[in-house]
């Protein structure tokens, strides 16, 4: 009853559940957090506006983009991932959402930013029908915590619209 | 040497029935594992509900190792989801983030391009040949939630089957031997 096979077993056993159970009231207390983010984006030029040759439409842009995501941070959180995503509709596809330009936010430190780039990921159409077409620009955030529950949100900027006519 | 002797001496001492007992407690301990497992796939909607982690294509936020639990709903998929897939063809489920997505309005069936956080180009070339989107039935679930470290075991046990054999044979020498 007391050998050391028993003893392991025991002291395994009650390791894992208690750390278990800690992961769990960690991820919990993420819940009790109370989140204030704001974003701003800002187009500051249209570079390219065209078709391709395979027919997509295609557009190249700069954006200016701050916000203000320190309020995110809890003591449970690895680092936020943000992205910013250019939402619209056309009439073959119900909902378009095209991811412009993504980071990783490692520390609260980092989260309260302003930058200005030009779209990391191309923002390609499915068809021509990106002229005159008015889009939201939503920014994206994705906690990742250090154990448990991720949780994501989003502000949702409208607004915004394309030239009509190629560049 | 001792240990050698006992071992040997209570082989030998091995009664039927209470061999029998034995194998239908380890029997009993294998279908309860099979049972909680398919009552994870019922409740969370995918087919693997936990994932290990096995490339650092998402790092810093998933490292190797870590286990990542997965849910599957009828709900769209959306930009920015953490999505797991796999593609004709290979077995292996990669776990990656959409950051295209194109959902048509009469069929809802829905185009979805995925990209590693810590990769440089996105997906398509790990896609089947010719396929340039993913769709629904690629998705095998969102991940929800993870569990760092823990995956370890399942990825040595992997890439050193050695210890995989030699995991079960003490287990199987321990069972034999215990006097209960």
């Amino acid at each position: 009853m007391h050998t050391f096979g028993y003893r392991a077993n025991a002291l395994l056993t009650f390791a894992i559940t208690a750390l278990a159970f800690i992961c769990a009231i960690a991820s919990f207390s993420d819940k009790f957090s109370n989140q204030n983010p704001s974003a701003e984006i800002q187009i500051l030029n249209i570079n390219r506006f065209k078709k391709q040759s395979h027919g997509n439409d295609e557009v190249s842009l700069t954006l200016d983009i701050s916000a203000d995501l320190q309020s995110l941070f809890t003591w449970n959180t690895k680092q936020v991932f943000v992205f910013v995503a250019a939402e619209y509709e056309t009439p073959k596809n119900f909902l378009n959402q095209v991811s412009l330009w993504d980071a990783i936010i490692p520390a609260k430190e980092d989260a309260k930013f302003r930058i200005q780039v030009s779209n990391k990921y191309r923002f390609i159409d499915q068809g021509q029908n990106l002229r005159g077409k008015e889009f939201n620009l939503t920014l994206h955030w994705h906690v990742m915590p250090k154990t448990g529950k991720m949780f994501a949100d989003k502000i949702v900027m409208p607004g915004y619209s394309l030239p009509d006519a190629y560049r | 040497m001792g240990f050698i002797g006992e071992t040997v001496d209570s082989i030998k001492s091995i009664k039927i029935r209470q061999l029998l007992t034995q194998a239908i407690t380890l029997g009993m301990i294998v279908t309860s594992a099979l049972i909680i497992w398919k009552a994870l796939i019922c409740v969370t909607g995918s087919e693997s509900p936990v994932v290990v982690v096995l490339s650092e294509s998402m790092e810093p936020g998933f490292q190797r190792g870590d286990i990542l639990f997965l849910r599957m709903t009828k709900e769209p998929i959306r930009a920015g989801e953490i999505v797991v897939f796999s593609v004709d063809g290979r077995e292996i489920p990669i776990v990656h983030r959409a950051i295209k997505v194109h959902e048509r309005g009469d069929t809802k069936e829905v185009d979805v391009l995925t990209k590693g956080d810590n990769n440089d180009i996105d997906d398509i070339g790990l896609y089947a040949e010719g396929q340039l989107w993913l769709h629904r039935h690629h998705i095998m679930g969102r991940a929800v939630g993870f569990l760092p470290y823990v995956g370890w075991v399942t990825i040595i046990m992997t890439e050193k089957p050695i210890i995989k054999y030699i995991l079960i044979g003490a287990l199987g020498l321990l069972v034999i031997t215990s006097k209960d």
